[in-house]
């Protein structure tokens, strides 16, 4: 509750903030605050330097054109009440939703979000099945990482040493259905398994699945084999058991557990939230 | 007549203060120069400390001084004041801080106090601990068997007590001729109180009289004053004043005598500047009493036509790795003595091992004992249930003791009786709101959908306003001291009635009750009462508030005062009046010559009138003063039926309650909407237990739920709305009518969602499943099947 | 860091330590205890105040973050000397027993509702899911939320 001492800094462009970080290597960016205030007031994480992105409006803009960009500063309020987001890409809105509370959302930001890349959060599932590319600026120039190559493991991303989160962009996804199916730990809210569901259909029939479990796994992670089950097939009950099966089978040993939700109880889950993800996305 | 106050749903005389912000809670307080503590607590569950190095501390700029328990030998170990019997030579209590052996993890082992406490924070990481780390037990049957870590000396095998009531003899008999026996494991599991307001003290000490000013997050200030000064500083009672601020919530924990208060009591006499600490959530997770945790063999004997004939008990009760102020009565007086439940259950035999383990203080919390006996009766009342195929209602009311056998004896109650009940009434009133037979064909048709409807039923009785001091002091029951209540009231020139009580408002809204009992007493409007309450300086004596025990206690006090309020102004208006005091009444407000409503003087002028004192009658003294002290006879016993229906997800085991109704009868009501509100949190509560809620360590100690991240503390969307009714059967115990309504709503819920959880799962074979019912452990049951 | 803070209309310039929460900012500088402190995971929601207009958990953002911002705290939403709608609300509703969560659940109560004019009783307790009540098991909480959606002509 009575974080450590730290300098603090209030950048106001991303290139003060990316030399500043270059400059200080106990530095932590600040943005929306809310996964890194919570460690820091237990003393878990105690940085040298705070460096504030939070007032850098560049980065707070929503915008749909050829294709979705949402700046790392956007809040999960206004991701999950953006028209362009709706229409975009509803599983994301959705997501954005059911991400803590009122008043986590008003604050938290989607960069932060996924720059601290907790296995339980939901954006980082959602994110990796609509094919969304990750932004980021260092020392050394711009670079943009696929969202699925972003997650690397617990609280682990492909972000180097320096590098800022500057928008996430999500590819067009017209004529697909997607939606997103979230078991909710009933304390912290996180996700104790969630899975997005991003269909290519052709009448009944499945051209494409993009199917992506987070929350019962180290990291938002494809569910590849799922995917190929149901790839050209009818979505009927037994090819969602299939894929279901597919899922569980390919989570496998890597399911975490914990005291609300042992391993074996997550791995079946997966089953059960990928048949409703896929249920909810065709409507 | 004016319309009664006493019975009406107005509103709080303490919310404007509340919805505004400008009520001041202990962390709000703040005193010139006053100095702000840290603790640094332990983190392993069972040590002993070889060295501590606090110089890196003591030089932070700002630190005041940075003490460990060594420092203060001259403080004594706070006391244990329930001795129940058995516990005399395995005592175990806190120091302010431990100088030499930690015992649970969380325990304080130093101090910081700083000009701010982010500096205390930042000095408290730089102390050195050598610590040389022991075996830990946490399961309280475990730790009483062979090879078990030893914890404590004086407790082999752990074993703190063991305890036992009823009739051993006479039980075994009856279950080995029983025509059914069901035994089960029960695991009552630990939970977290969780007051929205942690704990915290503010202490500041007078060097020219001696004396101390200590403010503090209590449930029961006059005990504080009179544990801190008479057992643990040795000093006069005379030489301190405890305050309780505004209270944000107790629910039990607040009751007890902490070390921390010790510590920043003593602190503000070492540093000379006022002290204060506020516990933060983690501290208060580790730190603060638990309660539950029982793990309960139990056999159940009963006949084919569902008579229930017999109940066999066998508890380990875990105390944690130190005992708190009063834990040793938790799992005895207040659950074993309560096992025959709404049941005429003519052999009863409770056996209970009181342990210790390396786990936080387990103590009273929102119902204490209650609730664990209620879930043991309630549940096995079920289990007979299933394996006769009998109606749950219908064995309730099989084995309900009929409304004529009141008052009734269930001989495990120590010479306690039943004050007044009508079971079936109340059961009848909750079957008729859900719906009974419509609900049973609904569940029906869902199943041939494969939809998985349960209902729950939970019948219990509880014991409220402890208690009659005769009775609670005997020996074997061990508290150490009485349990009355007292309560000053006086008419002031005014007109305006001050109320002092020694009862403790925490969120129950004793501000507003008792200025109805007083209005309708007294005939004044309520705004013209204020009580007074929570410092030692200015009130009289009072035990606190728990067990439900305010309105039949402490209010009986405050009427037992208006009575003799109004006979002295029935004497002094017939002096006015010129009447003889045999002619007057007191009616609304007035006295006035029966038969002569108009002849009157009013409250207002008798009040005036006796204030002045131009005009008494021979040998009255001046003004409307009087002080009652009320010792219960008997404690009352609340009753009633909670159903809960529930579907279960069988595909992901997740429970969602479709509704809850809950018929309580707690005698007469003061306050309907208060007491619908008690109602309604005790049943959140309660819920919480069966579904969410649950402290949990890992073999070494540690608190895996140290946390709101990981304590699943309900939230609004969890909960449905509930509904609920009453029935009406006044406590003859005492003159107001009044039994208690605190506790009923978690006392009764718990048994209720399991029973309704488990009724769902029938068809699908599943008999038991250990709470919280988490979707994991139901998903769990249902594939073992 | 000097700050400047307009805070229930009147501005505030501070120099504060850039560790200071928010909360502790309002209730040690200023005084204004009647935002709360119930946790220190960012559950409890007692802290809840409006920072331009949106509800924040102002025990999870530093003071400096505040920094040209206006705030509403508990002490700031009666206006004029009458209670707000809300308040008014959990009054009568009985939406409080210790008091407690109560400035909080009233500030978030209120800039939900700025959101959702019309709420149905589902939508109120997910609404509310970011602030914790032990006393009232939410019932009379949804009542006074929906009596003052009421009042508000929702």
């Amino acid at each position: 509750m009575y974080p450590a001492k730290f300098d603090y800094y209030r950048a106001n462009s991303v290139e003060e903030a990316v030399k500043l970080l270059a400059e200080n290597s106990d530095a932590k960016l600040l943005a929306g605050g809310h996964s890194l205030i919570p460690a820091m007031k237990l003393r878990l994480t105690q940085p040298a330097l705070l460096i504030d992105i939070g007032k850098i409006d560049s980065l707070k803009n929503i915008k749909a054109n050829g294709s979705l960009e949402i700046g790392a500063l956007a809040t999960h309020a206004r991701v999950a009440a953006s028209a362009d987001v709706k229409k975009w890409f509803p599983a994301l809105a959705n997501a954005a939703s059911l991400i803590g509370d009122q008043q986590v959302r008003n604050f938290g930001t989607i960069g932060g979000n996924i720059a601290h890349a907790d296995p339980a959060s939901d954006p980082p599932t959602v994110l990796i099945a609509a094919g969304a590319t990750i932004h980021v600026r260092g020392a050394s120039g711009t670079r943009a990482i696929a969202a699925e190559d972003f997650f690397v493991d617990l609280f682990t991303t492909a972000l180097e040493p320096g590098e800022v989160v500057t928008k996430i962009e999500i590819p067009n996804l017209s004529g697909r259905k997607s939606a997103y199916a979230k078991m909710s730990h009933p304390a912290s809210r996180y996700a104790i398994v969630g899975v997005c569901a991003v269909l290519s259909m052709e009448g009944d029939t499945c051209k494409e699945a993009r199917l992506v479990v987070g929350g019962a796994v180290a990291h938002a992670t494809r569910l590849s084999e799922a995917e190929a089950v149901l790839k050209g097939k009818k979505l009927d009950a037994a090819a969602l058991k299939a894929a279901a099966d597919a899922a569980i089978a390919q989570v496998g040993d890597d399911a975490m557990g914990d005291i609300t939700a042992p391993a074996d109880y997550r791995r079946a889950m997966v089953g059960q939230y990928l048949q409703r993800a896929i249920q909810s996305a065709l409507g | 007549m004016a319309s009664r106050v006493f019975g009406a749903s107005i509103k709080r005389k303490e919310d404007p203060r509340l919805i505004t912000g400008e009520a001041k809670y202990l962390d709000d307080l703040q005193l010139p120069g006053m100095a702000h503590a840290a603790i640094l607590r332990s983190p392993h569950a069972h040590a002993r400390i070889k060295s501590i190095d606090t110089s890196a501390a003591a030089a932070v700029p700002g630190v005041l001084g940075v003490f460990t328990g060594k420092d203060f030998m001259d403080v004594n170990p706070l006391p244990c004041a329930w001795q129940a019997g058995g516990v005399e030579n395995h005592v175990n209590t806190p120091r302010v801080l431990e100088p030499e052996k930690v015992t649970f993890t969380g325990a304080g082992v130093a101090v910081v106090v700083a000009e701010s406490r982010y500096i205390a924070e930042d000095a408290l990481q730089l102390i050195k601990v050598n610590y040389e780390v022991l075996p830990a037990v946490v399961d309280a049957q475990k730790a009483t068997q062979s090879g078990a870590p030893q914890i404590h000396d004086n407790a082999p095998n752990n074993v703190c007590m063991e305890w036992s009531c009823g009739d051993k003899a006479g039980t075994d008999k009856a279950l080995g001729e029983a025509e059914v026996v069901i035994k089960e494991r029960v695991v009552n599991q630990r939970l977290i109180p969780t007051p929205m307001e942690t704990r915290g003290c503010i202490a500041q000490y007078l060097p020219a009289t001696d004396e101390y000013t200590v403010w503090m997050t209590s449930q029961a200030p006059h005990v504080m004053r009179l544990l801190m000064t008479a057992f643990v500083f040795g000093i006069p009672e005379t030489k301190m004043r405890v305050i309780s601020p505004q209270v944000g919530g107790g629910f039990g924990a607040k009751i007890f005598l902490y070390p921390e208060y010790c510590l920043v009591t003593a602190l503000s006499k070492k540093i000379g500047r006022p002290v204060k600490w506020a516990e933060t959530r983690s501290e208060n997770y580790v730190a603060t009493t638990h309660g539950r945790d029982h793990i309960t063999e139990l056999e159940v004997g009963a006949k084919r036509d569902g008579t229930i004939t017999a109940l066999r008990v066998n508890t380990y009760a875990n105390l944690g790795g130190i005992l708190s102020t009063i834990a040793p009565g938790i799992p005895t007086t207040l659950y074993g003595r309560l096992l025959s439940g709404a049941y005429k259950i003519p052999n009863i035999y409770c056996h209970v091992w009181g342990v210790y383990t390396n786990t936080g203080m387990v103590d009273a919390y929102r119902g204490a004992g209650r609730p664990e006996a209620t879930f043991v009766v309630e549940r096995a009342v079920d289990m007979v249930a299933n394996q006769l195929s009998m109606d749950p209602a219908e064995i309730r009311r099989k084995n309900f003791i009929p409304s004529s056998a009141f008052p009734y004896d269930p001989k495990i109650l120590n010479g306690l009786k039943y004050d007044s009940g009508d079971y079936d009434k109340a059961l009848g009133k909750a079957l008729e709101m859900v719906g009974y037979q419509d609900f049973r064909k609904a569940q029906a048709d869902a199943r041939q959908q494969g939809r998985y409807l349960g209902i729950g039923f939970s019948s219990y009785i509880e014991m409220c306003g402890v208690a009659p001091s005769a009775w609670i002091g005997l020996p074997g029951e061990g508290w150490g001291a009485g349990l009355w209540e007292s309560a000053n009231v006086r008419v002031h020139l005014t007109g305006k009635v001050v109320v002092t009580s020694g009862s403790q408002s925490h969120g129950q809204g004793h501000e507003t009750t008792t200025a109805q009992i007083v209005a309708e007493e007294l005939g004044v409007p309520v705004e013209d009462v204020i009580v007074q309450h929570s410092d030692t300086l200015g009130t009289p004596f009072g035990y606190g508030t728990y067990g439900s025990r305010s309105a039949s206690v402490g209010q009986v006090a405050v009427f037992n005062s208006l009575q003799k309020i109004k006979e002295k102004a029935k004497k002094l208006g017939a002096h006015l009046l010129e009447a003889a005091v045999e002619d007057v009444v007191f009616e609304n407000g007035k006295v006035h010559v029966k038969g002569s409503p108009d002849k009157a003087k009013t409250i207002q002028e008798l009040a005036g009138a006796a204030a002045l004192g131009y005009s008494l009658p021979a040998g009255m003294e001046p003004f409307l003063d009087d002080t009652a002290y009320y010792d219960p006879p008997n404690c009352t016993f609340p009753f009633g039926t909670h159903i809960c229906i529930v579907e279960v997800d069988a595909g992901t085991g997740q429970i969602d309650i479709k509704r809850y109704v809950a018929v309580d009868d707690v005698g007469k009501v003061i306050n309907p909407m208060i007491v619908d509100g008690q109602v309604h949190g005790g049943i959140a509560q309660g819920v919480a237990q069966a579904l969410w809620e649950g402290a949990v360590y890992d073999e070494n100690g540690q608190l895996l739920t140290g946390s709101l991240m990981d304590y699943a503390l309900p939230r609004a969307d969890l909960l449905p709305s509930f509904e609920v009714g009453r029935t009406e059967t006044p406590s003859p115990t005492n003159p107001l009518g009044v039994k208690g309504a605190g506790e009923t709503g978690t006392i009764a819920a718990t048994p209720a969602v399991v029973n309704a959880v488990l009724d769902a799962l029938k068809p699908l074979g599943v008999l038991h499943i250990d709470m919280p019912m988490t979707p994991a452990r139901v998903w769990q049951a249902i594939q073992k099947g | 860091m000097k700050i400047s803070v307009k805070i229930n209309g009147k501005t505030v310039e501070r120099d504060v330590d850039p560790r200071m929460l928010l909360v502790h900012f309002l209730r040690d500088e200023l005084g204004l205890t009647g935002t709360k402190v119930g946790c220190d995971t960012s559950q409890c929601g007692s802290c809840t105040v409006h920072l331009n207009g949106e509800a924040l958990k102002s025990c999870t953002f530093f003071a400096v973050q505040a920094d040209g911002a206006e705030i509403t705290t508990i002490e700031g939403l009666a206006a004029n000397g009458s209670l707000h709608p809300m308040q008014e609300g959990f009054w009568e509703k009985h939406g409080l027993q210790c008091g407690y969560c109560t400035p909080g659940m009233i500030m978030a109560s209120v800039a939900f509702l700025k959101k959702h004019a019309h709420p149905t009783e589902e939508d109120i307790r997910h609404g509310l899911e970011g602030n914790l009540c032990r006393c009232t098991g939410y019932h009379n909480i949804v009542a006074a939320v929906k009596a003052a959606s009421e009042k508000m002509g929702g």
